[in-house]
């Protein structure tokens, strides 16, 4: 038997190829992204990128449909956006089994909200694996989808940022084999969900749960580890992992399903402590079913609602009285904030919108990070798509002078993954913001992967990149213009022309994203900074690029320009008003 | 065997995931249990990166509690001393002296402490700083600084020098090999 070090991630996609899948399918989003980039190494798997979570779960259904294994994959705010499909696939079922892979945030280390996604398990009756290392998440992956299959149900498996992105020991299995081939099967009683037939399937649907709950309570995935002493624990994923190691007496009631529970296991385990702990990350989502069966527990009066339940904290919560503060950086060191690149094609463009007074309606990417000073330029973002409809909200209540001032902004993957429904509401109801599409071609903040603007799919081959201006004008936007971020001049000329107009009007900044080797620029000659002419003015700063450094070590205090980062994208020399940056063309 | 604990910082960029990986990698094929951990996504912008590596021969947590750290390994001092709180009293810290300018510090915004190093030598009496980049640098490459590091700790660690120079040879290619056992000799020598 092969071992070998994987990630979570990478052992939910060893675990689908073992199972047979045979599509697989996602939108980006940290910490669930590289599921699919895994997935893809495996030639039996066709895996691709959806333009947004509800599209990638619709294609897995009809590969379900067809009769083949599918998986699909997404951050947890990427459930809500598949939500709509995913309650109705609980009545349809499936027919090629399909398991839906949830990764949440606890921590919010790279998202805007941290909710508990095993809500999402009891809400659409369906079952929920929670793996608490890579071995079981490679195992859960393989037998989600034969419970997928068995009980005639979708299959969520939820992990974390520490199990998705956390490396440890798998176990490696050989594939399964003798799966049936995929073939058009008619079954609109299933399949076609109008009120008569959904009427029908929601009594199934209570009745899966119920014998789902029986079945749980005998699965070696629901385990009792024996203590020595009277205090019990009941957990789940990461947390087992923590209570494991901080309450090595303790016996522990190890649940790798989180929905159903099993009531009965539960009951039984419950009678044998004196002292039962919950102890889970986020909600209270198994004391809450536990105390309702009338069990008395520990949980949430001393563990953390918010954020990581790291071990540090959940030791604090089982040794004091007091709720287990959040770490907290020692203040007096200077942070190290992440930063858009040297080079970035969105930092002209921030800059620019700051100098107008722009108020901007932004979403989730890279461009995010024009909210960081010294650029601080972003004044709303909530989610992927609501830069523009945001700003179709605002330009309906505010006054005349103020209604000017506002510009939807969002990267050419998110206008693609909602934002065009936006575009297309601000176009129908006459709304009159100005909107910016910054285009670099990829789904750049989580590790540059493909959109439909790329040219090219997640396997590699080459799709007709798709046509924003054209798209755009096709809704019905008179005024679409294209610029380039890298000009200054330009940019905030069509900003100032554009957002002075009173009439709906969107700017394409078009830049391929500095850091794709596929399509990024040609490498030019960094900058350098002339001493002598340098007036100390700080003008350059306000770019905010790292390439950029304030030296007050010398006779005076001087901007100097690190050539080993530095991307020579010019937008300090165009910045300089004394000729004091320029070219090195020595090299 | 007791856990030993490894805390591995620095700045985005950097390669500390690439050191996480062969200290992992080596755990692996020394026959012991291994968990390593990082939080990535906005961490990889420049900013600030934090690892864990975790061996013994079963590991449950795979992440370090402050305090616990029985190595803290930071390629950039002012990295150092933000996690010198994962030491445990005794602890070792090897660190690379180069500094690299926050965006904070670069923008004129905050200061770069002078004295980090005595500060750091405050907060802890076991720790060796070493010029990692001009090592890199001799070794043929700068961007060698992780691999210097890793040779530097080879010692303390519980697994031995020959495997984890067999696996990075392993996991590295073409013309980069030469240069990261190069780097690595030169790290064990600092």
């Amino acid at each position: 038997m092969q071992r070998s070090l994987m990630s979570g991630n990478e052992a939910i996609a060893r675990g689908a190829f073992e199972a047979g899948v045979r599509v697989a399918s996602a939108y980006p989003g940290t910490p669930s992204t590289e599921i699919l980039e895994n997935a893809v190494n495996y030639p039996s798997i066709d895996a691709s990128w959806s333009p947004n979570e509800k599209v990638a779960l619709e294609v897995g259904i009809g590969a379900s449909f067809g009769g083949a294994r599918a998986l699909v994959a997404m951050k947890h705010v990427g459930v809500n956006v598949a939500a709509d499909p995913l309650f109705t696939l609980s009545y349809i079922g499936v027919r090629g089994g399909l398991v839906l892979v949830c990764a949440d945030d606890p921590e919010m280390h790279s998202s805007q909200n941290e909710q508990d996604s095993r809500n999402y398990a009891k809400f659409a009756k369906v079952p929920m694996f929670e793996p608490s290392d890579s071995e079981e998440a490679r195992a859960f992956t393989r037998l989600a989808f034969e419970l997928s299959e068995e009980f005639d149900t979708p299959v969520m498996l939820r992990t974390n940022t520490r199990i998705s992105h956390g490396k440890s020991i798998v176990n490696l299995q050989e594939p399964v084999s003798g799966l049936p081939e995929p073939s058009l099967v008619r079954d609109p009683a299933k399949m076609v969900m109008l009120p008569a037939n959904a009427r029908r399937r929601h009594p199934l649907v209570e009745e899966r749960i119920r014998r789902l709950e029986e079945w749980a309570g005998e699965q070696p995935f629901n385990r009792v580890e024996e203590g020595t002493g009277e205090v019990g624990v009941i957990c789940s994923g990461i947390a087992y992992q923590y209570a494991r190691q901080l309450l090595p007496e303790a016996h522990i009631l190890k649940l790798g399903m989180v929905y159903p529970l099993p009531k009965q296991l539960i009951r039984d385990f419950a009678g044998r402590c004196k002292t039962l702990y919950v102890i889970e990350e986020l909600d209270p989502f198994i004391e809450e079913q536990i105390r309702a069966m009338g069990i008395e527990v520990k949980g949430k009066e001393i563990i953390p609602l918010c954020g990581e339940l790291t071990p540090g904290r959940l030791e604090t919560a089982l040794k004091g009285d007091e709720q287990a503060a959040p770490f907290i950086h020692p203040e007096e060191l200077p942070g190290r904030p992440p930063n858009m690149c040297a080079g970035c094609s969105h930092r002209g463009v921030f800059y620019t919108l700051k100098k107008l007074g722009a108020f901007v309606t932004g979403d989730i990417g890279c461009y995010t990070l024009g909210f960081l000073p010294p650029l601080s330029a972003m004044d709303t973002c909530v989610c992927m798509g609501a830069g523009i409809s945001n700003a179709t909200g605002l330009t309906k209540v505010l006054p005349p002078e103020e209604k000017q001032k506002v510009v939807g902004v969002m990267g050419d993957s998110t206008f693609l993954h909602t934002g065009i429904n936006s575009l297309i509401d601000m176009v129908y109801n006459g709304g009159c913001g100005t909107v910016m599409i910054l285009d670099n071609r990829i789904t750049a903040m989580t590790g540059r992967q493909e959109n439909p603007t790329s040219g090219q799919t997640l396997s590699g081959i080459e799709s007709p990149p798709i046509d924003l201006q054209a798209l755009c004008r096709v809704i019905g936007v008179e005024h679409v213009q294209i610029i380039d971020p890298y000009d200054l001049g330009q940019t905030t000329a069509v900003l100032k022309q554009e957002m002075a107009r009173p009439e709906l009007s969107v700017i394409i900044a078009r830049r391929p994203c500095m850091l794709d080797r596929r399509k990024g620029p040609e490498p030019t000659p960094p900058l350098r900074v002339v001493e002598e002419n340098c007036s100390s003015c700080k003008a350059c700063l306000k770019l905010g690029c790292p390439a950029i450094e304030w030296q007050q070590d010398g006779a005076k205090p001087l901007a100097r320009i690190n050539s080993s980062q530095c991307s020579g994208c010019q937008l300090c020399l165009q910045l300089c008003k004394f000729e004091a940056i320029e070219v090195c063309d020595d090299e | 065997m007791q856990i030993f604990n490894i805390v591995i910082a620095g700045v985005g960029g950097q390669g500390v995931l690439m050191a996480s990986k062969v200290l992992s990698e080596s755990a692996l094929a020394s026959g012991m249990d291994v968990k390593q951990n990082e939080v990535h996504g906005m961490a990889q912008r420049g900013g600030s990166v934090i690892s864990f590596v975790r061996i013994g021969d079963q590991v449950s947590s795979p992440v370090v509690m402050p305090g616990t750290a029985d190595l803290l390994i930071s390629f950039e001092p002012l990295e150092a001393l933000r996690y010198s709180h994962y030491l445990k009293p005794g602890g070792r810290l090897v660190y690379n002296k180069v500094t690299i300018n926050p965006s904070t510090v670069a923008a004129g915004l905050a200061i770069y402490p002078a004295d980090v190093e005595q500060q750091i030598d405050a907060v802890c009496t076991e720790a060796l700083g070493i010029d990692a980049l001009s090592i890199a640098r001799e070794a043929g490459n700068g961007k060698a600084v992780n691999m210097v590091m890793v040779g530097t700790v080879m010692k303390q660690l519980p697994i031995t020098e020959e495997v984890i120079t067999a696996v990075v040879k392993q996991l590295s290619q073409g013309k980069g090999r030469e240069v990261n056992l190069k780097a690595l000799a030169g790290g064990a020598a600092a």
